[in-house]
């Protein structure tokens, strides 16, 4: 079981701060000198956040592309300077958007397009993940059984499932989403069993005594409880997504991101590629904080 | 033998081992009882002698060993919303609110009898009855131990049931909290007189609340030592007991059986 302690926190999310008293609300002249005191309060909290949050990661970005600049300057340097990138494939960064012609288009749409492929291939994942692991996670013995194979299987990397999927699919379409899926199913399985088979005793008395049913047992009581358990694998499950279909679109082609990293390479294009690395991460970061946000809304009210 | 005379629940010669790989343990042997409708009845005994198995049995949650649990001489041996539990540690659906909570019970058992709008204000009176109107929309999380405990009892009252099982539903609270939740307890049952049966290990509150206390042995092999009838009027005044004769008799029978006859196991050697 070792993804599932990998779970950073979920069960632990706090409550949601209580809503303060909106302070712009003026009442009488004597309280008229408290609103400006708060509003400059405020301000100056925000103002603090921002050095607290978003400083530390600017200078460090500030300095690692100085580092990069000094390192590649000298003429004949295997890699592009930032300032080659900026200049060479500013379009890419400014206009993420434009479209003009089939392979002529911006970067957005790229990932639009990955993004699509992802939806699938891991709604999919999901779906069929937490299904399967809540049925594993009723019997201990399908868990002995099964455990150990998912977890040789969860440890293939996505590009080695792509040629039996190729064959399977004769399609790159639908190839690349099922390499998705079964990149990004394991995780989601194995935590969704282990939330499952955790499900407290306790839980399981309260709805044996009111007769719950086998679906209202599944639907009111297991999935809530093994809920933090299947957010963990959802988040893991997406980042794997992600690496994976990157992987995939890079052989199967198509408009997707990878494909565009792929075709880069082959004219020679590195300072695209830097751009399109970035692009990647960032969504990557998104997706994940995405998910980790959806598991800290389900689960905001289950803190023990 | 009539069945006018036959008690309403029955503890027929109930025994329970417990399996673990070659090894038996032996919990509970020959437990007999007959408990009447609407009586109030506290088992007491030392931690571990199988208090909470033996409340398990009669909830249907556990299966027994040897004997039957027999209620309106009808085998029971399966849970149901007629023996509802408190549980020990209260066991509130932690994603649910405290309005949910009990609804997820009342809409489970009342689903067919009661339209949407009276299990709503069946709901709120179960809550009311244990004074957590105040807190609907709470989450267990937000809750003091006491307060959880009483949503606790509002959930299984709100079903209704013929017996309540209370596995010491008091026990991790402090003395005023205590207090306040043991005459509210009083309170429901003679409001309602359902049959109790309450598992504890405080000597004042058995002996404050019910009819009649049955004391355990110390396990393994735990059975009833001895059953103690309290005589005491209702309504019962914690104050006025105090300095009562029979209260201090009954209290000082408990006392003797748990500390003097019965010791701890652990305190023994
Ligand atoms: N499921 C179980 N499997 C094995 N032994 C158990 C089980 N449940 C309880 N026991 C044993 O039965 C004995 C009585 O437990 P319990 O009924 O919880 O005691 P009490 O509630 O009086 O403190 C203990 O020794 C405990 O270890
Ligand atoms: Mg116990």
């Amino acid at each position: 079981m070792t993804l599932a302690s990998t779970g950073d926190g979920y069960a632990h999310a706090s409550a949601p701060a209580p809503a303060t008293g909106n302070p712009g609300k003026v009442l009488n002249s004597a309280a008229a000198v408290s609103p400006a005191f708060s509003l400059s309060r405020r301000a100056r909290r925000a103002w603090i956040w921002t050095l607290q949050n978003a400083l530390p990661p600017a200078l460090t970005t500030a300095l690692l592309l100085l580092i990069w600049q000094i390192a590649f300057s000298q003429p004949g340097a295997s890699l592009p300077t930032p300032s080659i990138v900026w200049s060479e494939s500013k379009d890419l960064i400014l206009q993420p958007f434009y479209w003009a012609g089939s392979q002529d288009i911006g970067l957005g749409w790229r990932i639009l397009t990955s993004l699509q492929r992802v939806a699938v291939g891991f709604g999919l994942a999901a779906i069929a993940g937490i299904a399967i692991g809540a049925l594993i996670g009723q019997s201990i013995w399908a868990m002995r059984g099964l455990d150990p194979i998912f977890q040789v299987l969860r440890t293939v990397p996505p590009l080695a499932w792509l040629p039996i999927s190729l064959a399977a699919f004769r399609d790159a379409n639908p190839s690349a989403i099922f390499v998705i899926f079964i990149t990004s199913i394991w995780p989601i399985l194995i935590n969704t069993a282990v939330g499952i088979r955790n499900v407290p005793q306790d839980y399981r008395n309260v709805a044996a005594v009111l007769r719950l049913n086998t679906l209202e047992l599944f639907f009111k009581v297991m999935l809530p409880s093994a809920a933090p358990y299947i957010f963990t694998g959802l988040r893991i499950g997406i980042g794997l997504s992600w690496l994976a279909i990157v992987a995939a679109e890079m052989l199967t082609g198509g408009v997707g991101i990878g494909f565009f990293i792929w075709d880069a390479w082959n004219s020679s294009k590195l300072p695209d590629i830097v751009v399109a690395l970035v692009y990647i991460g960032l969504v990557g970061f998104v997706l994940d904080r995405l998910v980790s946000a959806a598991g800290r809304f389900v689960t905001r009210s289950a803190t023990p | 033998m009539s069945k006018d005379n036959d008690p309403y629940l029955k503890l027929d010669h109930i025994a329970k081992s417990f399996q673990r790989g070659s090894t038996t343990t032996e919990v509970l042997r020959d437990i007999q009882l007959a408990i009447a409708d609407g009586e109030y009845i506290s088992i007491i005994g030392h931690s571990g002698c199988g208090k909470s198995t033996l409340l398990n049995i009669i909830g249907g949650l556990t299966p027994v060993t040897k004997g039957a649990v027999l209620l309106q001489n009808r085998e029971v041996n399966s849970p149901g919303p007629e023996r509802a539990i408190v549980f020990q540690n209260h066991s509130l659906l932690p994603w649910l609110s405290v309005y949910d909570n009990v609804a997820i019970a009342v809409n489970k058992v009342f689903s067919g009898r009661k339209s949407r709008a009276e299990r709503d204000e069946w709901i709120k009176h179960n809550l009311a009855l244990v004074h957590m109107s105040h807190a609907l929309e709470k989450f267990p999380s937000e809750l003091s131990g006491g307060m959880k405990q009483r949503v606790g009892i509002a959930r299984a009252l709100s079903l209704e049931p013929k017996i309540l099982l209370l596995d010491e539903p008091f026990g991790a609270l402090d003395a005023l909290t205590r207090a306040h939740l043991q005459d509210s307890v009083m309170e429901i049952h003679s409001r309602l007189k359902n049959t109790m049966i309450m598992i504890t290990h405080d000597v004042d509150e058995a002996v404050l609340l019910s009819d009649r206390i049955v004391m355990m042995t110390n396990g393994p092999a735990a059975t009833i030592g001895e059953v103690l009838t309290v005589p005491l009027a209702r309504p019962r005044d914690r104050l006025a007991l105090v300095s009562d004769a029979t209260y201090t008799q009954c209290r000082a029978t408990v006392i003797e059986f748990l500390y003097a006859r019965h010791k701890a196991p652990s305190l023994v050697a």
